[in-house]
């Protein structure tokens, strides 16, 4: 049976508007290697911020960038259509997939989860980093090695995974491997390749090739 | 005629060897542009209003608080007053504004009257479809009937696949740009050659004035062949915007409600054989929706097809939700999983071997020596002797294993394709093509066939793929890609050559015909010593470059032989399933697959690993799940709309089947073809160790504690 006098549907609440909401900051909402981190930001001096855009500050891969930015876009935002970071993709844009993977501080971090207000004072690493200056990091050459890709798309995301992944254990084994990336997902299904490259990636870090 | 023919296997520098794909790097630093990539100076960013009514009449449309919005460029009603929507997500206004957070706040002011009406949007239950059912006519071969009395044994079950969605990684969508009366298009496309020229069409302008770019995409599936009806309002937004670029592309829920789907597929099937498994008679009652189009019937009995006696009726189920669209092998995986499940409950019926039953019936297939072999092959690899045991016999304990078998088959023959190369003066060669690649390898095996030809180095070919200023090359669908490029590359390189060998000849003092191209020399084949290095040779066209086209031509391509179709595949799957938990595990998949000739090893095992991935996913978790009540789906989004991680997939062991006869077939797709047997296989082991079927597919953990208590889940 259908409602045929059913209401108008409220315009739904997002999760990322619920998290721009509350203010939270700095973290992943989903499981895996990723950070639980979700704790609510101490309001800067009490008072509010936007919604007009404010100035902001970011590091990223060692560079600082001044960005005009409203207080709601994300750190993924900032990357892709702020700045041209364009290797952060956003697929399921909500958490789930790791596709925006990069490293606040060294920690795994979902980009379209996390505001860029709250990436400022923090160094913020993508995947271009793995290849600055034309130098190539082990986990990029194992990637290519191993196949561990097909489209592409969410590539850039698991690079990110494996060098957070890797900074934690740096001789995993293969079950290791096999359960510690839980919060990134590939359609194309390169899974076998991707546990091969972050094997491989962390014998050839270990012979002393830095990431 | 110039020899077009491939090199034997023994003299192939390039062909057959496991090289890492060409563009694996600039993917995995993250500098590879896709279409969602693109920048182009004051960039726009588009948001589309979709109906969250999966049946309604539009009665008006309110859009002007959304155009005096700060920041919002143009508004474009798509759906316009009266028009009946027929489910959730098609598009009704899209507005571009300076940024996508300001078109999507517009988008919230727009306000839009419905008249909702009545909805259908579930088909499993065939008998609540009530006049959304569109039954086709019996079809009948032999008698039936009289077969059934003959047999010494039956079987009957019901079996089901729900639709999925493509969920592919980059959305559907574009960047598109006019300038003056000229389109520049930036698509995710798997047509790059025909997208332009129907988006032409869609906006009344000269199919030459579309200019069509992509470097890379993030996968289609089958789901990407067509410019889409957002190709055309993204265009009319650049236009009303003055020109400016637009970048749409459909967020995940839309991408999930309406850029396609794979129809769902039910049925109930009673087969009839005598005592040693052989088969006599087929009989099904099936049904499937694919949304307001309804639902083909797949092709059964599958890989079977000569089962002598047969009755089929077939349902086509309208429901008011997303259309389907091409999905990896259309059909076909459906079509295997009904037929190997209900070959597999036949075997069970009769305490027979299922192994021995799929073997015993394989006169009925096209190529019964072939699966027999593969069967075995399958069987060894996954130690079918050892670890196989009667249904549901599986011993003490919590946990139980199972094995299973399924099978499948494919075309793959390339489609048309055409090809420039190009020889420069200073020795670099480029082969340029208007092709795309899905992240199969396109781009890679291009490179090989060209440095085959040209004796040269992969890293020495520049590949130009992705822009229609190229010659026009087929979409890439029903996995006839690799065929169709490496045969119009083979051609174009080929001819090129040929032309550089007249004019080298002279100075070896040879005829053309008596030089080759190897290892960066041309040579003559009799005294090889007697060479002149690629780079000087070329130096000697003096400042023109030589060029030559080659072309796959799909008619003649059988008789020249460089690409063929029609494939076998057999996989065995190995699972453990928690009987307390529900949970289903696959430890092992081993996927044997017949091919022809193998370009690359490397990345055809990737597509045989990508495609056995999928099969986890449809077996064991992913669906589109509709709501009843308010029409909607309930997981448009990949939270609920669960994909396989890591984690999920077992190992996954490919034999490709490579050896001198197959080879002799020329080239043949395998994008496909691995992507069939999975989801029969990992059924028919999930039955073999719990001893109960899970009728309907994915076997999520509810439904295998459901089944275990004989209760409807």
């Amino acid at each position: 049976m259908s409602l045929t006098k059913e209401p108008k549907p409220e315009p739904g609440v997002s999760r990322r508007g619920f998290i721009r909401g509350v203010g939270l900051g700095g973290g992943a909402i989903g499981t895996g290697i990723l950070e639980h981190e979700a704790q609510a930001a101490q309001p800067a001096g009490g008072k509010s911020i936007g919604p007009g855009a404010v100035p902001v500050t970011l590091q990223v891969n060692g560079k600082p960038h001044k960005l005009n930015l409203e207080p709601r876009v994300t750190l993924l935002d900032a990357l892709r259509d702020h700045l041209d970071y364009t290797g952060a993709k956003k697929v399921c844009d909500q958490g789930v997939c790791g596709s925006c993977t990069v490293l606040v501080d060294g920690k795994a971090v979902y980009a379209c989860s996390m505001l860029a207000i709250d990436a400022q004072g923090k160094d913020v690493q993508t995947a271009e980093s793995l290849s600055a200056g034309g130098k190539v990091s082990p986990i990029i050459t194992a990637f290519v090695a191993n196949d561990a890709l097909q489209c592409g798309f969410c590539t850039p995301g698991w690079v990110m995974a494996t060098k957070a992944f890797l900074a934690k254990n740096p001789s995993p084994t293969y079950e290791q491997v096999k359960q510690g990336f839980g919060g990134n997902l590939c359609r194309c299904g390169a899974y076998n390749g991707i546990r091969r490259a972050v094997l491989q990636a962390a014998q050839d870090l270990k012979g002393g090739a830095n990431a | 005629m110039p020899d077009y023919s491939w090199p034997p296997t023994e003299k192939r520098r390039v062909m057959g060897r496991r090289l890492s794909r060409i563009d694996g790097m600039v993917k995995a630093t993250g500098r590879a542009k896709f279409g969602y990539d693109i920048k182009r100076p004051g960039l726009l960013h588009a948001a589309v209003l979709t109906s969250p009514y999966a049946a309604a009449r539009i009665t008006s449309i309110d859009t002007s608080a959304a155009e005096k919005t700060k920041g919002v460029a143009a508004v474009e009603i798509v759906s316009k007053p009266g028009t009946m929507v027929q489910w959730q997500g098609t598009e009704i206004v899209a507005v571009a504004a300076e940024t996508l957070d300001i078109a999507r706040d517009a988008v919230r002011k727009i306000k839009v009257e419905y008249e909702v009406l009545p909805h259908v949007v579930n088909e499993a239950d065939l008998a609540k479809a009530g006049a959304r059912a569109k039954p086709a006519a019996e079809q009948v071969a032999g008698d039936p009937d009289q077969a059934f009395k003959d047999a010494d044994g039956t079987s009957e079950g019901f079996y089901g696949l729900p639709v999925i969605t493509h969920c592919t990684t980059e959305t559907h969508g574009q960047v598109i740009e006019w300038q003056g009366d000229k389109l520049e298009y930036w698509p995710s496309t798997q047509a790059l050659s025909s997208v332009g020229p129907e988006l032409a069409k869609m906006l009344g302008i000269p199919a030459a004035n579309v200019h069509v770019m992509q470097d890379h995409m993030g996968v289609g599936y089958g789901s990407k062949f067509s410019c889409d009806r957002w190709g055309a309002f993204g265009a009319r937004l650049s236009k009303a915007s003055g020109g400016r670029a637009v970048k749409l592309f459909l967020d995940r829920a839309a991408d999930q409600l309406m850029a396609g789907n794979r129809p769902s597929h039910f049925a109930q099937i009673r087969l009839g054989a005598k005592k040693d498994g052989t088969i006599l008679v087929w009989q099904s009652r099936s049904w499937s929706t694919g949304g307001m189009t309804g639902g083909g019937m797949p092709p059964i009995p599958y890989v079977y097809t000569k089962i002598p006696n047969r009755r089929l009726n077939h349902t086509a189920v309208q429901v008011n939700a997303g259309g389907q669209r091409a999905w990896r092998a259309p059909n076909h995986p459906a079509a295997s999983y009904l037929t190997n499940c209900a070959i597999d409950d036949l075997a069970a019926a009769l305490k027979l071997d299922p192994l021995e039953v799929f073997k015993k019936n394989a006169d009925y297939t096209a190529f019964p020596e072939v699966y027999r072999w593969q069967l075995d092959k399958a069987a060894e690899m996954i130690g079918w002797k050892k670890l196989w045991h009667p249904r549901g016999d599986s011993g003490k304990g919590a946990v139980k294993r199972g094995l299973g078998i399924g099978v499948g088959t494919w075309g793959g023959a390339g489609h048309a394709s055409q090809c420039r190369a190009i020889i420069h003066p200073d020795g670099t060669a480029e082969v340029e093509l208007a092709s795309q690649d899905l992240g199969t390898g396109t781009r890679t095996v291009i490179a090989m066939v060209a440095a085959e030809t040209l004796g040269l180095p992969v890293g020495a070919i520049r590949v130009k793929i992705g822009d229609t200023n190229y010659p026009p090359s087929g979409s890439s669908g029903g996995s006839t890609t690799v065929g169709g490029v490496s045969t119009s590359t083979r051609k174009a390189t080929t001819d090129a050559l040929a032309k550089l060998l007249e004019v080298v000849a002279p100075g070896l003092g040879a005829q053309p015909e008596e030089l080759e191209a190897v290892g960066g020399v041309i040579r003559l084949k009799a005294s090889p010593a007697k060479s002149i290095p690629w780079k000087a040779a070329c130096k000697k066209l003096g400042v023109s470059p030589i060029s030559a086209m080659g072309e796959n031509n799909p008619k003649l391509a059988p008789k020249e032989g460089l690409n063929t179709g029609g494939v076998a595949g057999a996989q065995i799957a190995d699972v453990s399933v928690d009987t307390e938990t529900g949970v289903v595990r696959l430890n092992r998949l081993a996927v044997v697959q017949d091919c022809g000739l193998i370009i690359n090893p490397k990345t055809a095992e990737s597509q045989c690993y990508g495609a056995a991935h999928m099969s986890v996913c449809a077996a064991l978790c992913e669906e589109r799940i509709m709501d009843d009540i308010t029409g909607r789906m309930l997981n448009p989004n990949m939270e609920f709309y669960k994909l396989a991680g890591m984690p999920d997939i077992g190992e996954i062991i490919v034999y490709l089947d490579i050896r001198p006869e197959h080879d002799k077939r020329g080239v043949i797709g395998l994008g496909e073809p691995p992507v069939v047997p999975g989801i029969g296989a990992i059924a028919n082991a999930v039955t073999n160790a719990i001893g109960v079927r899970i009728s309907v597919v994915p076997m999520t953990a509810d439904k295998v504690l459901a089944a275990l208590e004989g209760r409807k889940a």
